[in-house]
C-alpha cells in the first residue's frame, strides 16, 4: 500500500513538472535583446577590401550581425584615403546606427570621426587607431606590440646570446598607426640596448617588391645581418625572398592577422616567427562591441572603450592546425 | 658650351648616373662590389623590362597608361586559374591572350576610334583593374599557388653567378632593339612616331602598325609580370593603382626618349633604368628616410631635365606639336 501511495505521488510530481517544461518560462531580456538589433545598420569603411584581415572582419561582423536584422554596408576606398574621408562623410549624412573604421593613417580621419559621433552614429575603429579616440577601439596595441618585438630581436640578436646584434625594420607607411606606435614601442626598448644596432629603417608602402629590394640591399651591405622584422606578413613574402636569394641565416619576424597564409609561411620557412593579432576574435570583439552599444542606447562618445587584441607569437615549433583561419574558398 | 652642347640627354643621364657611382663609390664601402651592383640591376630590372614596353610605345608617338594594370591584372589571373587548379602552360597561355587581346583592344581605341592615347590608355587602365577584381579573382594579393613554383626561377634564380631577372632585362632590350634596328615593322614604327600624315602618305600601314605598338606593350608588360611575380611569390594587383606606371614613363623620358615620337632607342632606357638603380640603392645603403629619397629622387631628375633643356633647345617640330 505504501509503495502504491509513493509510486502515485511520484506520477503525480512528475506529470506536473512535465508540464510545467513544456509550458517553459520566457527569458525577459530576450524580447528587448532582438528588437534593440530591428532595422539597425551598420556601415564598414576599411583602408581597401581584398586583402585578409578586411575581409576578415566584414565576414565576422556579418556573420555575428545579419543574422539579428542587422543591416551591413561595406564601403571600399580602395587604399585611397579620399575617397575613405567620401564615404565617411556621406555616411554622416546617411546616418547608420555605427560606422566601422580602419583606419590608413593617425590623421586623416580624425574630424569626420568626430563628426560622426556628434551626428549620434557610434563609430568603432580597429586595428589602425586615429588621433581621435571614438567609442571603442579594437585592435593590437602596438606600442607593447614594439616592445615585444623589440625584446625579442634583443634576445635573438644580442651579441650576448651570440647573435651580431645587427637588426633592420621594415616598416609599412611611415604615417599609419601601425608604423608609428610600433616605432615607439621598439625605440622603448632598443634605447636601453646600444648592443642592438639598427643598420636600416625603411618603409616600403606594404609593397611586397619594394620590401624585397630593400631587404636585399640592406643584406648585402651586412652579411652578418641578424634579424629583419616587418610590418606586415603580405609584404615580408618579398622580404623573405630576399633573404632567400641571398644564402644568408637572417632571422624574419613579421607580424598579421594570422591568416592560413601566415601558417603556411612559417612551415615552409618563409617566415621564422609571425606575431598575430587573430582577425577573427577582433571580429567577435567588434561585433561584441556594437551589441553592448545598441542595447545601451547611450549617445554616442560618451564612453571610449579600449579593448586591445592578445597577441601571439607564432613559430613553427609553437603552431597547431587551429592557430590559423582561412578566408571561405582558400585551400 | 659648344663642346656639351652636342651631348644628348642619354649621354648627360648616362654621365649623371656615373658620377652618383663615383661618388656612392667613394663614400660608401660595398658600394662597389659585384655582388651590390648585380643586386642593383637585379631591383631595376622589372622597372627597365616595363620601361622597354613604354619606350617602344612613346617611340611610337603614343603613350600607354594601362600598362602596369594589364601586367598586374593578367599575372594574377594566371596564377588564380592555377590555383584553381588549371595546369600551369594552359594558365599562361590564357593570361598572356587575355593581354594580347586587351592590348589590342587599347590599340584599336588609338588607332581607328582615334581617341588620343592618354585618355585611351588611361581609362582602359582603370577598366582593366576593376574589371580584374570584380570578375577574375577576388583578392588584392594573388599568392603564388604549388603548381606554379616552376616559375619562381624566372625571378629568383640564378645562372652563371647573374639573378635571372637581369637575363630577362637583356633579352627583352635585345629583342626591342633587333625589332626596332631590322624588322620592318620596327622601321614603320619609328616611320609612324616621327611623322603620321608622312608616313601614310609613303604607303605605311600606320594603324595596323598604332595597334602593334600596345599589343607589343601589353606582351613585354606580361613578361614583366611574371617576373615580378616570380621574384615575389605573389602579384600584388594594388600596383595597378599606384604611380608605378608614371616611374616607367620616368624612366622612358628621363633616359632621353622624347615624348614627341619618333626619338630615342633601347639604350635610352638603359640608361634611364641605371641612374634610377643607382640612386635607390645608394640611398639605401645610407639608410635615408624614406619621404627624404623622394625629395633627393625628384632633385636629381629635375636637374637632369634642366640641363637638357638648357644644352638642348627645343626645335621647331616640338614646338609646334607639344610634347604629349
Amino acid at each position: 500500500m505504501r509503495l502504491l501511495k509513493t509510486s502515485i505521488v511520484a506520477a503525480t510530481l512528475a506529470l506536473t513538472a512535465g508540464s510545467a517544461l513544456a509550458q517553459g518560462i520566457d527569458d525577459p531580456t530576450r524580447e528587448p535583446y532582438y528588437s534593440s538589433f530591428q532595422g539597425k545598420r551598420v556601415a564598414y569603411v576599411p583602408v581597401a577590401m581584398g586583402f585578409d584581415l578586411t575581409e576578415g572582419w566584414a565576414i565576422g561582423l556579418k556573420e555575428a550581425l545579419e543574422p539579428l536584422g542587422v543591416t551591413f554596408d561595406i564601403r571600399d576606398p580602395n587604399w585611397s584615403t579620399d575617397a575613405g574621408a567620401q564615404a565617411i562623410t556621406s555616411l554622416i549624412a546617411e546616418k547608420p546606427d555605427v560606422i566601422v573604421v580602419h583606419n590608413p593613417d593617425v590623421q586623416s580621419y580624425a574630424r569626420l570621426l568626430k563628426k560622426a559621433e556628434e551626428a549620434g552614429i557610434y563609430v568603432v575603429q580597429v586595428n589602425m587607431r586615429s588621433s581621435y579616440s571614438t567609442d571603442a577601439f579594437i585592435g593590437a596595441d602596438y606600442v607593447g606590440m614594439g616592445e615585444q618585438i623589440g625584446e625579442r630581436l634583443v634576445e635573438k640578436c644580442s651579441p650576448a646570446n651570440g647573435g651580431s646584434g645587427k637588426v633592420a625594420i621594415t616598416q609599412g607607411v611611415l604615417t599609419a598607426a601601425a608604423s608609428v606606435y610600433q616605432m615607439q614601442g621598439i625605440d622603448n626598448v632598443l634605447s636601453k640596448h646600444p648592443e642592438i644596432q639598427l643598420v636600416s629603417n625603411q618603409a616600403a608602402d606594404w609593397d611586397a617588391t619594394k620590401a624585397k629590394n630593400i631587404a636585399a640591399t640592406v643584406i648585402q651591405q651586412h652579411p652578418d645581418l641578424c634579424a629583419i622584422t616587418g610590418f606586415w606578413d603580405v609584404m615580408d613574402v618579398g622580404t623573405a625572398a630576399a633573404i632567400k636569394e641571398s644564402g644568408k641565416d637572417v632571422y624574419l619576424l613579421t607580424q598579421g592577422g594570422g591568416n592560413k597564409m601566415a601558417c603556411d609561411g612559417l612551415n615552409n620557412g618563409t617566415y621564422s616567427e609571425v606575431v598575430v593579432y587573430f582577425v577573427p576574435g577582433q571580429a567577435r570583439d567588434m561585433a561584441t562591441m556594437i551589441k553592448q552599444m545598441l542595447q545601451l542606447k547611450q549617445a554616442p562618445g560618451t564612453t571610449k572603450t579600449t579593448l586591445f587584441t592578445p597577441l601571439t607569437f607564432l613559430t613553427k615549433e609553437n603552431m597547431t592546425p587551429s592557430s590559423c583561419w582561412s578566408l571561405p574558398g582558400q585551400n | 658650351m659648344q663642346i656639351f652642347g652636342r651631348l644628348s640627354q642619354e649621354q648627360i643621364v648616362f654621365g649623371l648616373a656615373m658620377l652618383l657611382c663615383l661618388a656612392f663609390a667613394a663614400a660608401l664601402p660595398g658600394f662597389l662590389t659585384t655582388n651590390n651592383l648585380l643586386n642593383l640591376v637585379r631591383s631595376v630590372s622589372i622597372l627597365g623590362i616595363l620601361g622597354v614596353a613604354m619606350g617602344l610605345v612613346v617611340i611610337g608617338r603614343g603613350i600607354d597608361l594601362s600598362l602596369v594594370a594589364l601586367m598586374a591584372v593578367s599575372v594574377a589571373w594566371t596564377l588564380h586559374l592555377v590555383a584553381g587548379g588549371m595546369p600551369l602552360l594552359q594558365a599562361l597561355a590564357i593570361g598572356l591572350a587575355f593581354s594580347l587581346v586587351t592590348g589590342a583592344i587599347s590599340g584599336w581605341l588609338v588607332a581607328y576610334v582615334e581617341i588620343p592615347a592618354i585618355f585611351a590608355t588611361l581609362a582602359m587602365g582603370t577598366l582593366i583593374y576593376g574589371f580584374g577584381r570584380y570578375f577574375l579573382f577576388g583578392l588584392d594579393v594573388v599568392y603564388m599557388p604549388e603548381a606554379a613554383q616552376a616559375l619562381l626561377w624566372y625571378g629568383q634564380g640564378t645562372l652563371f653567378g647573374i639573378p635571372v631577372p637581369i637575363y630577362m632585362f637583356a633579352g627583352v632590350c635585345l629583342g626591342a632593339y633587333l625589332f626596332l634596328r631590322y624588322a620592318k615593322s620596327g622601321r614603320y614604327l619609328r616611320a609612324v612616331g616621327d611623322n603620321l600624315l608622312a608616313a601614310r602618305i609613303t604607303g605605311i600601314p600606320a594603324r595596323p602598325i598604332i595597334v602593334l605598338q600596345y599589343v607589343l606593350s601589353a606582351l613585354i608588360g606580361y613578361t614583366a609580370g611574371i617576373v615580378t611575380a616570380a621574384s615575389v611569390a605573389s602579384m600584388n594587383t594594388r600596383v595597378a593603382i599606384s604611380t608605378y606606371v608614371y616611374d616607367v614613363i620616368l624612366v622612358v623620358v628621363l633616359g632621353g626618349i622624347g615624348l614627341s615620337g619618333g626619338k630615342g632607342g633601347i639604350r635610352n632606357v638603359i640608361v634611364g633604368t641605371l641612374l634610377i638603380g643607382v640612386l635607390l640603392n645608394g640611398m639605401t645603403i645610407m639608410d635615408i628616410q624614406y619621404t627624404v629619397q623622394s625629395v633627393i629622387k625628384g632633385i636629381i631628375l629635375l636637374t637632369a631635365i634642366v640641363i637638357d633643356t638648357i644644352l638642348n633647345p627645343r626645335d621647331e617640330q616640338t614646338a609646334q606639336q607639344g610634347d604629349i
